[in-house]
């Protein structure tokens, strides 16, 4: 057996561990708090008054528009000197989260407008609520039109999370690392962890277009519809 | 007569979209049963008209009154009326994401707190009424637009309104299928529905309703009974009007 293909079979627990340890639940985690923060933004900036509008979208803006490598930096490193101190995670799930809820605000803004107006009337019109339409008419219709675009940012967010390896998080690209630093085998280890990185987004692919065939079972034939 | 046998009454009704003044001083009463047909040209304000009844349009001034509740600001007294209001789109405006079956039995269940089984059992009722009982498990979107439109009305029907309002049922629909969704109005209104229709579809109006109103920029112009209101119209602009639509 060539010496590449023993390092990778020996190294493969240590990066499975940091994978399945951290990576997956830092992605989930950070996916599922930033999408409800996402959520949250995106209804105040459709629904709510004037100043928290403004609100909402300074923290969009802020967050698309500063890199998240500088948003961890300064989470983990900058606001001790202010006394905030975060543990390494912590501090990767809050960046993450932060920065996931203001891409998914977007789309979440995006989809939940791209319903058609008669839906609301129709909902109205048989004495719904606006919370009965949102919850009944408008969010099962716009979640279907999500599930691509908050894909997209799922799989990104997995890769993005080899990020916390500068925060000392012991995840699958710092495992990789530490082993590479000791063997000098730079380019086994870190083709390893891309294979593990493209086989976890490829799983969550299968997942994407799972619910997309979930959510779309009514749309076979949309004609006449408006 | 009192204003308690009124099923919908308008009074000085004025609505503006920006500096547009799209409703001017309408005036309407509407006795329980009473089946109206509103015409016009396109912009004369009579789907803003209908759409003020159930507020999905804000009127600004004048006062309307449904049932004898009179619509106010209150988001309460506005789910009330439209609780008591059916009404039919156009573009019929069906639930893409739901089964006909469940389009009609939605309402009933989350807003009047229905049984789902005695809901259903009540849709069923309906949907045999616009004869369409055999698709109940479709998807709107697998109907071709006729029956689309019947499974609004059944869907409006479900929370047994007092008054139902049709803003142009058949604009949308294809010639071949506009008989089913008026053939299925006809049928409603024999049922002494009180109706309040938006459309041009004048054997429509001459068959069925009490009276037929005419508007024009924004203005009731002339409403009489139909065979008066065809035979015999008093108006300059209803005499322009029935010309171009009936001679074509």
């Amino acid at each position: 057996m060539p010496d590449w293909l023993q390092l990778m079979i020996d190294s493969f627990p240590s990066l499975l561990y940091a994978g399945l340890v951290f990576t997956i639940p830092l992605t989930l985690l950070s996916f599922v708090l930033g999408l409800s923060l996402g959520f949250v933004t995106a209804l105040t900036r459709l629904y709510a008054p004037l100043p928290l509008v403004a609100l909402a979208r300074f923290y969009v803006w802020l967050f698309r528009g500063t890199p998240l490598l500088v948003q961890l930096f300064l989470i983990f490193y900058g606001l001790p000197k202010v006394g905030i101190v975060f543990d390494p995670f912590p501090a990767a799930l809050i960046g993450f989260t932060l920065n996931v809820g203001a891409y998914s605000s977007e789309i979440v803004r995006a989809v939940i407008e791209s319903v058609s107006r008669g839906q609301w009337e129709a909902a109205y019109s048989i004495g719904m609520s606006w919370s009965q339409a949102m919850r009944r008419i408008i969010l099962p219709q716009a979640t279907r039109i999500a599930v691509p675009p908050l894909s997209n940012t799922f799989i990104a967010l997995v890769k993005d999370t080899s990020l916390a390896a500068v925060l000392t998080v012991p995840e699958l690209f710092q495992a990789a690392q530490r082993i590479a630093s000791t063997t000098y085998e730079p380019l086994v280890m870190y083709t390893e962890a891309a294979l593990l990185y493209l086989l976890f987004s490829t799983v969550l692919s299968w997942g994407q277009t799972r619910l997309e065939q979930h959510y779309g079972r009514h749309a076979t034939h949309l004609g006449g519809q408006s | 007569m009192s204003s308690e046998n009124y099923m919908v009454q308008l009074k000085n009704v004025n609505k503006w979209y920006g500096n547009f003044h799209v409703l001017k001083n309408v005036n309407l009463n509407v006795k329980k049963g009473e089946r109206i047909v509103i015409c016009g040209p396109s912009g004369s304000g009579k789907s803003t008209t209908i759409r003020c009844i159930n507020r999905l349009e804000e009127h600004h001034q004048g006062e309307i009154i449904v049932n004898g509740i009179t619509l106010n600001n209150d988001l309460k007294n506005i789910e009330s009326i439209r609780r008591d209001v059916g009404m039919v789109f156009q573009h019929f405006n069906l639930f893409p994401h739901l089964t006909v079956l469940e389009n009609c039995c939605l309402a009933p269940i989350w807003v009047k707190k229905v049984p789902r089984r005695e809901a259903e059992a009540t849709a069923m009722r309906y949907l045999e009424k616009v004869k369409i009982p055999d698709q109940a498990k479709k998807f709107p979107g697998q109907l071709s637009g006729g029956q689309q439109q019947r499974v609004a009305i059944a869907r409006a029907l479900c929370m047994n309104p007092d008054v139902m309002l049709f803003d142009e049922p058949t604009s949308a629909l294809d010639p071949e299928m506009v008989k089913e969704v008026l053939d299925t109005m006809i049928s409603l209104a024999e049922t002494g529905m009180t109706m309040l229709c938006v459309t041009h579809e004048m054997g429509f109006a001459k068959s069925v309703a009490d009276r037929v109103i005419f508007m024009d920029g924004g203005q009731i112009v002339e409403e009489n009974e139909p065979n008066e209101f065809f035979n015999n119209p008093q108006n300059e602009r209803t005499q322009l009007f029935l010309s171009q639509i009936l001679n074509h």
